[in-house]
């Protein structure tokens, strides 16, 4: 009898017998004529999606469609950090839905998926600031979401080897949400695809979409490079390559594709047990359980979708990195890598139908994709199964830069390069 | 990426500064249709994979506008053009060459 359950019984049964007789996590599916709801992108947010479609919503028979394997996108390429410290209302209800699934994932869905609330420390460098910080707090609070403004000595009992005297930014204190962490990022595709699975959806690789069938402005189904397959609902969850695929359906969308990058350096020991921020430039930094230092900073700016970036951001990121921590200055660099960021007008992302009946549309996220991963499927599988926004991501709608309403918490305007 | 500006020669991507795509233009805002074509300006994008006409600006050298033709999927560059000759040119081709 196959092993399904995960549990440390399981592994010892398994371990007493050669680990011969592990289930699959999932099926090698093969395409069906039709399924009630196809989901366009074997992601995070795609399998997160069906996930949610199947448990919650009682759609089992569903389809992710994925051009490559599961996974091979941008939640396999991120930097894995969790938080829900935003600003604005549209979002920070939309971000703690998403905070609290994370705290529950791996019971929810039996897969190991190392959720580790390490806390997040954005630090500030100058009283305006320390204000600006104080804002984003209160507005947290004001939201039931917990957050603490430490001052200078707070930090410093955390993290005594930061440089505090950098001449021009020095570190005044910081923005802690305790709840913040960082999640096994492959983990989380994987775990949602098998428990899918197991609940009925379809995972097909290796299958990319070339078009879709549209008859009187309804969508019925998709050709994929495996024939074509009908669905009544279609739901794309494609990232950075939204607009090209959305295209394909004559649909043009307030999205810049743009690249990100991304670095590991050599593993080394325990050496910074939270996620910080450097608030002077744009550096973030953890560090993985193999020992690796895990950080980024600003996107590239250009549009890209070549997964991989320039030097200049390069040197960037790590000016960031010494000016908060020179003590790294002798790690060596491991490794770098870019993925396509699908940048909305105004820094949020977009879950809501399109003008095409039966063709919802999940984008936009920026780089901040990986810790909406739970509240997007969520979100997403609510809209295609009841045809009406969930509660938390009801602010998330396409036509909201005709109309007005962006959510701009950057407040940079229409130049996506900036948020 | 290096740019090969007209004026200094191939330099260091971080001499320039991007501002995006260059095939949008600027609608007539006293048009009636003003308010759907600023939209469409001001938001929606091709945001094409492969060739690509944007408009860089050279910061920290000599201050041209430039339009860099550039393919999204290797980053190779095409061309580079006077942001001005550009404008020249489609104004012409509107006007119809007068």
């Amino acid at each position: 009898m196959a092993t399904d359950h995960y549990s440390l019984w399981s592994v010892l049964r398994e371990s007493l017998t050669g680990h011969k007789t592990w289930k699959p996590a999932w099926r090698a599916a093969a395409p069906k004529p039709s399924y009630d709801a196809i989901i366009v992108g074997g992601g995070g947010h795609g399998l997160a999606t069906a996930y949610y479609l199947a448990k919650r919503y009682g759609v089992t028979n569903v389809a992710v469609v994925e051009k490559g394997w599961i996974g091979s996108g941008n939640v396999g390429r991120n930097t894995t950090i969790v938080r829900s410290n935003y600003l604005l209302p549209g979002n920070i209800p939309f971000y703690e839905a998403s905070m609290k699934l994370w705290e529950g994932l791996e019971q929810d869905l039996n897969y190991n998926a190392m959720v580790s609330q390490r806390g997040v420390l954005n630090l500030y460098h100058s009283d305006t600031q320390r204000d600006a910080y104080a804002r984003r707090g209160n507005a947290m609070r004001l939201h039931g979401v917990n957050s603490e403004l430490l001052d200078r000595d707070a930090v410093r009992d955390m993290y005594p080897w930061f440089n505090y005297d950098d001449a021009r930014f020095p570190i005044q204190g910081g923005l802690l949400q305790k709840r913040g962490g960082t999640v096994r990022h492959d983990a989380v595709a994987w775990g949602y695809a098998r428990a899918a699975d197991r609940l009925g959806v379809d995972i097909i690789e290796n299958a990319e979409v070339t078009g879709f069938k549209i008859e009187n402005g309804r969508a019925t189904g998709v050709e994929t490079t495996r024939g074509s397959i009908l669905a009544k609902k279609i739901g794309l969850a494609c990232a950075g390559n939204s607009s090209r695929v959305a295209s394909m359906a004559g649909l043009k969308l307030p999205i810049e594709s743009h690249v990100l990058q991304a670095f590991v350096s050599e593993g080394i020991k325990p050496f910074i047990d939270g996620v910080v921020t450097f608030g002077a430039g744009h550096f973030y930094v953890s560090q993985s359980d193999k020992g690796g230092l895990v950080f980024g900073g600003d996107i590239d700016g250009y549009n890209s979708y070549a997964q991989r970036g320039n030097l200049p951001v390069v040197e960037d990121v790590l000016e960031g990195g010494m000016a908060l921590m020179p003590r790294i200055g002798r790690v060596r660099l491991l490794r770098s890598w870019g993925g396509i960021m699908d940048m909305s007008m105004d820094g949020s992302p977009i879950i809501d139908k399109t003008q095409i009946d039966g063709l919802y549309l999940n984008a936009g996220w920026c780089y901040g994709g990986f810790k909406a991963t739970p509240a997007s499927g969520l979100c997403f599988a609510h809209l295609i199964a009841r045809d009406e926004p969930h509660e938390v991501g009801r602010a998330y709608r396409l036509d909201r830069f005709r109309t007005g309403h962006m959510i701009d918490e950057k407040g940079m305007g229409n130049q996506p390069n900036l948020h | 990426m290096r740019i090969n500006c007209p004026f200094c020669g191939e330099r260091s991507l971080d001499e320039f500064v991007i501002q995006g795509d260059a095939s949008l233009t600027r609608p007539d805002p006293a048009a009636p249709d003003a308010a759907a074509a600023f939209y469409t300006y001001g938001y929606e994008r091709a945001n094409v994979a492969g060739a690509h006409k944007e408009l860089w600006y050279h910061s920290a050298g000599c201050h041209a506008w430039l339009v860099v033709s550039r393919d999204t999927r290797s980053h190779e560059i095409a061309s580079v053009t006077l942001a001005k000759n550009v404008a020249l040119a489609r104004a012409k081709a509107s006007t119809g060459g007068v």
